[in-house]
């Protein structure tokens, strides 16, 4: 039974990255509307922050997924399928590194140096250019936007392994107390 | 008796260069004030792109320099339109009712080498504190440099009310610093 699951880490890592970036995307999409107070300030640095952490999650779980083969897709699945997960896969593993260093360039270009936790200041990347800071943001924004719809995909792909393949893809990325 | 009549001769001919240049044409393109100040442990930094300056200064007589400044306030540069429109507003500069920030020096004392000490008042919305500016003299071929670096607290000047009164997300402490190019009246 246990050689078909994800290890007890990869779990730990998807759901923890998965509560991190729905709250940082609801957390961007809510400032951003914000008129320029001390709050909108504060809620800039902590999504910078957690921005940040994410990363840092995002770079130990590539190195976990490089160096831990995951579970295989069930055999039931028709080619196109496995080939339309494995690329969903990548696009996923792809945004989840594009978009916090994108914000991270946006703040560098923007003049906002990025200071973790207002402790451990991170290099500025690129130099302060107003065209290349609102460039970014496009770019952070369209990124985002992209890793919505792959999400969502994500999601869909989930659910429906769940209830229409009745196969273990979903429950095998369940921690061991939600199964 | 000829070595002394040469070097009468030799300071009578450096006399007028070394003792009678004044300095007074503000050179505004080659002149710029800049700040910075801390913003939730990031460092932070922006400029003023426009302020006029009076300014009379000759090396020999420092005690008789004088300088004033006017800085518009509205030309200000914090790097995003969102963040300078917001401290022309009430709270902050509000330069509706204040344009401009001045400083007039009172004494100006020499500290030795290049060194002086610059003391005046400053006056930013509406408000008066005597401030000391230490700052430092260089010539540049015809051209005479300033440098100099203060720091204000904003708290002082009430820049910043209301939500921003506190100093948890925008720090109090200000630092100026400047560069003023002049070239000799």
């Amino acid at each position: 039974m246990t050689t078909n699951r994800y290890t007890g880490i990869a779990i730990a890592l998807h759901w923890l990255m998965a509560i991190g970036i729905v709250g940082l995307f609801a957390l961007g999409v809510y400032m951003h509307e914000l008129p320029l107070s001390p709050d909108k300030l504060k809620l800039y640095a902590w999504h910078k922050w957690a921005g940040v952490s994410v990363f840092l999650l995002v770079i130990v779980r590539l190195a976990w997924r490089v160096t831990h083969r995951p579970p295989s897709l069930p055999e039931h699945m028709p080619r196109p399928e496995q080939w339309l997960a494995h690329a969903g896969h990548h696009l996923l593993y792809l945004l989840m590194f594009a978009i916090p260093l994108s914000g991270w360039l946006m703040s560098s270009a923007k003049g906002f140096q990025t200071v973790w936790f207002g402790l451990l200041p991170l290099p500025d990347l690129l130099e302060k250019n107003k065209e290349i800071g609102d460039l970014l943001q496009t770019v952070h924004w369209a990124l985002n936007m992209s890793l919505a719809v792959v999400v969502l995909g994500h999601a869909a792909a989930a659910l429906k392994h769940h209830f229409l393949s009745r196969d273990d893809v979903l429950t095998r990325m369940l921690p061991k107390f939600a199964r | 008796m000829k070595r002394i009549t040469l070097a009468l001769l030799l300071a009578a001919s450096l006399a007028p260069t070394a003792h009678a240049v004044e300095y007074g044409q503000v050179q505004a393109d080659k002149s710029r004030i800049d700040f910075a100040y801390q913003q939730m442990g990031v460092k932070m930094d922006g400029r003023f792109r426009k302020f006029t300056s009076q300014l009379s200064f000759d090396p020999a007589k420092p005690a008789a320099a004088k300088a004033s400044f006017a800085v518009a306030l509205d030309s200000i540069d914090l790097g995003s339109s969102e963040a300078d429109q917001e401290v022309a507003s009430k709270p902050w500069f509000s330069t509706q009712a204040f344009p401009h920030a001045s400083f007039v020096s009172s004494t100006v004392k020499a500290l030795g080498g290049n060194r002086y000490e610059v003391a005046g008042k400053l006056t930013i919305k509406g408000q008066t504190r005597d401030i000391v500016v230490p700052a430092t003299f260089a010539t540049q071929g015809a051209t005479g440099v300033f440098d100099g670096a203060f720091t204000l607290r904003r708290g002082d000047f009430s820049i910043g009310e209301g939500a921003w009164a506190k100093f948890d997300i925008v720090a109090n402490e200000v630092q100026v610093t400047f560069r003023i190019t002049a070239t000799p009246k």
